[in-house]
């Protein structure tokens, strides 16, 4: 006889509990869904029972969750977006993305200089050429200084034009002109209404009606619309002035001349005196001198001519890019495909594999320290293993900085540990011990401050496995060997392996420890993301650097699930 | 205290075993033991009474402070636990959670090196002796506590262990299930002709289970001897009242001859009583008187009964026996069972009777 046949759930017979069942099951079958007393479903009325309470308890975690979401979910959002995005280049230099969809190599032709030219006209009114510079100079140096310099001679660019223009009419160099061509006849009213106001009264502050093109210029004037619009803009916007006061750049000259010479009837869109004014310019540019935008680039700077600026703008030109995450693995994207980084500046992987190794290394040493202390604490009595604990504990009370530094003074050349070696003759004095700012050093420094960590878990893990099973297992012939290695650790592996989670994950991150005691050789991963957050400024590369972390960490995580079984992580 | 067995022949021996914790008090006072082959005896005590700790000195897993531990007429004083060769099956049944009913079955022979055809032969018999052979792929926490306490106890015997302890193995059991098991150990234990011994602080399980029951309290074996004897004939007034009910009523021996002694109570009553270890006149006593060996039928007390006069306190209806309580000699606390029969008298409360026990049923035992 066994117990399954014994047990209270099996009894077949008429018991009370029985009885209600049979009942419950009759009505059930008799009347379809069972009814509340009110008449409507049960399973209706339970949900609406529960949902209160369900509501009750998102109301009590909304602060934390709205808390987390805020300021932790969101931010790591944000960073591995970082880590790909890359609307910078398309959007400063729109014209030239697109004159080099099918830019294969070498040095381009003119099309793509003057898209260069009108896009970096913009860009250096607008002061972001310095931006963009920066960002692509994380790729190649020098374009940062290249685009620096440029921008500084792009106002120069379509001045040849200019002088033409003026030197052909004088109303060339009147702003009206420019308004009469372009600008909606609406806006023209608008803005001498505003003009009449702020005349009238000085305390008027509103600012200028905005500016917009008139109906189908831009079909007129293809090149020169869109960039007298953004001329009025930034007038308008960045140097809070008027386009009725202000001569467009040189390169609205530059594309008026381009327009003119593309379609000589343009006078015909027309009439009045702008009309004659069009018809005449049309009939004389013909005859400009011209310019060549290639040759003013490669006046202003010579490396416009080198092909791998090009490759680089061409390279990440796209929105997206891998670019940051090639370079975390010491790729990088080239014109050609990817390729490896030189050899000098392949850092990364030296970086990811030290980091997981030292991690490794800390992760065991915790085990080895940990374990028999652990082991003692949950088998001395209550008060004594109290007191220990709080031993153990005592180093999350004192200062990280504190504890770091201390291994600074005992680890040194001249430190207390050199000290002693040297004293009792084991180390010469010349040939003092280097133990710090380097791979031991931080070894021995993390282990330290990570040790409780590994002891908390497994202390309480080993607290609930009781004596008698090592009993049990010596009663049944086990030597003490056997019975703990067979019967006793595999119970305290699930504190192992919360442990070993605590303490690698907070290892592969650790950044103060490695920063101040790791010399070269002891530095981890997080030191390059802080340096790349903090000094060179490439958030990009960080967050992929940070990306690739996390994404080792959950890797790590999901093979410690498959190899070992999250069920078995126990904190007691 | 009973000599039941000649060390010649005796199996388990304890020699004047003493063990001391804190260096102060003993908790085990000079115990002497011993027991046959194949014997099944209980250690039965209050908690604090010594009976853990002896059993947990013959396991080894306590050291004795003074005295000798033997069996098979080794002392195994300093063997360390697991090279005695004791069974032993432990009271929340300490199954090896992360290895299943096999494997833990496995583990005795596999740290004695049974090869493995050998050892799943073993691993069955043992299974099917506690009628768990369909469970051996299941995990202990898959088990109810009565399935977990047979696996515990086929664990224990499947490396054939000439002894076996076990430590109030079904304490944890409810009631129906803990007397199903207790006839289903004593019963594999006398087929497999193995010596057992079994701590309780259960009598019911004491009297039921054992050959012979050794009753502890501080620190002594107060008496070892078969369980109807234990009842029937306990030596001194712990066993009477720790075993079974009991009544008491306190006297002064007044005069003893031979089996006879006379006893005055403190009401001034004089009773007739079995001298059990009174020895001189004017001791104080406690007189024992079982009671279902009570009779309040005047009719049918045997001849040479002793009579007393009493007061009905509470008639309390327990299907097949009436328990009646009563005033008697001063005391209101004195029981009568008498079984439920047609010419039965039932008592009412307030009814003044007269009830009688025959003198050898009255024992004289020590204050």
């Amino acid at each position: 006889m066994t117990d399954a046949t014994t047990g209270p759930d099996h009894v077949t017979g008429p018991t009370p509990d029985n009885a209600m069942r049979d009942a419950d099951r009759a009505q059930a079958q008799a009347s379809g869904p069972v009814l509340a007393a009110d008449g409507k479903p049960l399973k209706r009325s339970l949900n609406r029972a529960l949902r209160a309470q369900k509501l009750r308890a998102l109301a009590l975690i909304a602060p934390l969750l709205i808390f987390i979401l805020v300021t932790f979910i969101a931010p790591i959002a944000d960073m591995l977006f970082r880590s790909v995005e890359n609307e910078i280049v398309a959007e400063t230099l729109p014209r030239t993305v697109i004159a080099l969809e099918d830019y294969t190599g070498g040095v381009p032709d003119e099309p793509v200089y003057e898209a260069l030219g009108k896009d970096l006209t913009i860009a250096a009114e607008l002061k972001e050429h310095t931006r963009l510079g920066s960002r692509l100079n994380y790729e190649t140096t020098g374009i940062s200084s290249l685009f620096r310099r440029t921008g500084r001679d792009v106002d120069d660019l379509g001045e040849t034009y200019t002088d033409q223009f003026e030197d052909l009419n004088e109303a060339w160099e009147e702003p009206s002109t420019f308004v009469a061509l372009f600008a909606d006849p609406t806006w023209i009213e608008e803005q001498q209404e505003w003009a009449a106001q702020a005349e009238a009264d000085r305390d008027f502050n509103e600012p200028e009606p905005r500016f917009y093109l008139a109906d189908g210029v831009e079909e007129v004037f293809p090149e020169t619309a869109p960039m007298y619009e953004r001329f009025a803009q930034v007038i308008q916007t960045e140097d809070e002035d008027s386009p009725t006061e202000e001569e467009p750049w040189n390169i609205v000259y530059l594309t008026l001349y381009q327009d003119l010479m593309a379609n000589p009837d343009i006078a015909d869109a027309y009439d009045g005196e702008v009309a004659t004014l069009l018809s005449n310019a049309a009939d004389a540019v013909q005859g400009f001198e011209t310019m060549n935008v290639k040759e003013f680039f490669l006046e202003s700077d010579e490396d416009w001519a080198d092909p791998e600026v090009w490759g680089t703008i061409k390279a990440f030109s796209p929105e997206y890019t891998s670019g940051y995450f090639l370079a975390s693995a010491d790729l990088q994207l080239t014109p050609n495909g990817i390729e490896r980084q030189d050899e000098d500046q392949r850092i990364y992987g030296l970086l990811f594999q030290r980091t997981l190794f030292m991690s490794m290394v800390i992760m065991f040493s915790c085990i080895l320290l940990g374990y028999p202390i652990a082991y003692l604490l949950s088998n001395l009595p209550l008060r004594t293993s109290n007191i220990l604990l709080i031993l153990v504990l005592l180093p999350f009370w004192t200062s990280l900085l504190v504890r770091t530094s201390s291994w600074k003074v005992l680890l040194q050349q001249q430190g207390v540990i050199n000290d002693i070696l040297v004293w009792i003759g084991l180390v010469s004095d010349g040939n003092r011990l280097v133990m710090i700012n380097n791979q031991f050093g931080t070894i021995v420094a993390m282990t330290h401050i990570l040790l409780p960590f590994m002891i908390l878990p497994l202390y309480s893990v080993m607290k609930t496995i009781p004596p008698s099973y090592v009993r049990a297992a010596k009663s049944l012939g086990a030597s003490n060997w056997t019975a703990f290695w067979r019967v006793y650790f595999p119970q305290s592996v699930p504190g192992i392996g919360a442990g070993c989670i605590l303490v690698f994950i907070l290892a592969i991150g650790y950044y103060i420890t490695p920063e101040l005691v790791g010399g070269t050789t002891g530095t981890f991963i997080s030191n390059r993301i802080a340096y790349h957050i903090s000094t060179s400024l490439n958030w990009g590369l960080a967050a992929a650097l940070g990306s690739i972390l996390l994404a080792v960490v959950l890797v790590l995580y999901w093979l410690y699930d498959k190899i070992v079984g999250i069920d078995n992580v126990s904190l007691g | 205290m009973v000599a039941a067995t000649d060390t010649a022949t005796a199996f388990v021996e304890f020699d004047r075993v003493q063990k001391s914790y804190d260096g102060e008090t003993l908790v085990v006072k000079d115990l002497n033991l011993s027991m046959p082959k194949g014997e099944f005896l209980t250690m039965l005590g209050p908690s604090g009474s010594g009976k853990t700790t002896c059993l947990m000195m013959l396991a080894g897993f306590e050291t004795a402070t003074h005295g000798e531990i033997r069996l098979d007429g080794k002392e195994i004083n300093n063997i360390p636990p697991h090279k005695r060769g004791i069974g032993m099956v432990f009271q929340n049944y300490a199954l090896f959670p992360h290895m299943s009913v096999a494997e833990n079955l496995a583990f005795p022979l596999e740290v004695r090196k049974i090869g493995k055809s050998d050892r799943e032969a073993k691993i069955k018999r043992a299974l099917d002796m506690v009628q768990m052979g369909d469970f051996a792929g299941r995990r202990p926490a898959q088990l109810s506590g009565g399935q977990q306490q047979r696996i515990a106890l086929a664990r224990a015997l499947v490396f054939e262990p000439e002894l076996v302890l076990m430590d109030e193995p079904l304490g944890a059991l409810d009631k129906q299930l803990r007397e199903t098991l207790q006839f289903e150990i004593t019963k594999l234990a006398h087929d497999l002709g193995i010596t057992v011994v079994y701590v309780t602080h259960d009598q019911t399980e004491a009297l039921t289970m054992s050959d012979r029951v050794a009753v502890f309290d501080d620190g002594r074996i107060q008496q070892l001897a078969k369980p109807d004897t234990l009842y029937e004939a306990p030596e001194n007034s712990f066993v009477a009242q720790f075993i079974g009910e009991n009544n008491t009523l306190e006297g002064t021996v007044q005069n003893i001859q031979g089996d006879r002694c006379e006893v005055r109570l403190d009401d001034g009553e004089v009773i007739d009583a079995k001298p059990v270890n009174v020895s001189s006149v004017g001791e104080r006593t406690k007189v024992s008187i079982r009671p279902e060996r009570v009779e309040t039928n005047r009719d049918r007390l045997q001849e040479g009964a002793h009579t007393l006069k009493a007061e009905v306190l509470e008639f309390i209806y327990m299907g097949d026996i009436f328990r009646t309580r009563l005033r008697v000699a001063g005391k209101d606390d004195f029981i009568v069972k008498t079984r439920n029969a047609p010419d039965q008298a039932r008592l009412q409360p307030g009814q003044q009777v007269e009830i009688g026990w025959l003198p050898e049923d009255c024992r004289a035992l020590d204050a």
